[in-house]
């Protein structure tokens, strides 16, 4: 297996999903300027796909484009988290979901600048100045939303009681992850989790929000064992490219 | 419907410059109204600094005001420095 491609894949995917996910809200959102910063934000998500799945079909060697990785791949080789995945819910859900991950992606990219892979280095210095701005964002919906009205605050907590069994897939070392720390590639998933719990904790305390304890962690995205909703997500996704292979505009 | 305050955005485009009234958007509060701004006005560099007004906060002269505050000005013509000759001698 080609680990580095692996590393770069899972990075690409998230990115990718999640982007996918956000822009489902488009023409949706409750307020016309959220509307247009939530659309903006999916951007620089799919944005970041892009660079990242270019990437890893370069490290592949095998020819594969960005759209080859995108839009021509089964359920089974997406390697994203399964939070990245989960259907969009209410806006309470939304912005849990995204600032967890923004919370994630803002130390992971802080710690890629650091990063023995060149092109990795140059992705993480353009996607960290949008998350540093999506991360700002989403935790201040958290406290407006979790330290707003009854109604609201009950919203949050349900909504990060729901997700928070799958933060424990964010930090789960494997042999794509060891060999990325080893090789100076990537940071250690120890080192990632240790930041996000102080930034994340303190946060959820601020937006007066309980951490569940003693929940079961769900894992699997990343060995490609997805939820129900990934199968729409994808067929959504990749329905031109499917339907009318090579279509271009 | 939107029951947020109503939030006057001004950008400045470059250094140098005055910021401009570029548009309006409804927010809960002024940092999230920075936030909006930045994503409703400056997503494609339109500027590098940006200010948000509480649009209740800003005291307009009135439309029924018109024929006190500025028609008055209107037959002073002498208010203008190019009504005034200006002597050859000066050079200008």
């Amino acid at each position: 297996m080609n680990k580095e491609f692996q590393y770069v894949l899972r990075m690409g995917d998230n990115a990718l999903i999640l982007g996918q996910r956000m822009s489902e809200w488009c023409g949706h959102s409750p307020f016309l300027e959220e509307d247009i910063a939530m659309a903006n934000c999916a951007l620089d998500h799919v944005g970041r796909a892009r660079m990242l799945l270019t990437h890893a079909g370069v490290l592949e060697q095998k020819g594969r484009t960005e759209d080859d990785l995108a839009f021509l791949r089964d359920e089974r080789e997406f390697g994203n988290f399964l939070m990245c995945e989960l259907p969009t819910g209410d806006y309470a859900f939304t912005m849990i979901r995204q600032y967890l991950l923004d919370a994630y992606h803002f130390y992971l990219y802080t710690e890629l600048q650091k990063s023995s892979n060149n092109v990795l280095v140059a992705i993480a210095a353009k996607a960290l100045k949008e998350t540093t701005y999506h991360v700002r964002r989403s935790g201040d919906w958290v406290i407006k939303l979790g330290d707003g009205s009854e109604e609201s605050n009950q919203r949050m907590q349900g909504a990060l009681d729901e997700v928070w069994s799958y933060t424990g897939e964010l930090f789960i070392a494997d042999e794509v992850d060891d060999f990325a720390s080893a090789e100076g590639i990537g940071p250690t998933t120890g080192l990632l989790r240790e930041y996000w719990e102080a930034e994340v904790l303190e946060k959820l305390r601020t937006a007066k929000l309980t951490v569940p304890n003693e929940v079961w962690l769900i894992t699997g995205g990343r060995d490609g064992i997805h939820t129900e909703s990934m199968g729409s997500l994808l067929s959504e996704m990749q329905f031109l490219q499917r339907s009318y292979p090579g279509l271009e505009w | 419907m939107n029951k947020l305050p109503l939030w006057e955005v001004f950008v400045r485009a470059r250094r140098g410059l005055d910021h401009k009234h570029i548009g309006s958007l409804h927010a809960s509060d002024g940092t999230q109204a920075l936030q909006s701004a930045r994503d409703t006005y400056t997503r494609r560099q339109e500027g590098v600094s940006i200010w948000v007004v509480e649009a209740s906060k800003i005291h307009a002269s009135q439309f029924e005001d018109d024929a006190s505050f500025f028609e008055p000005a209107e037959d002073k013509i002498y208010r203008h420095p190019t009504f005034y000759d200006v002597p050859d001698e000066l050079n200008l």
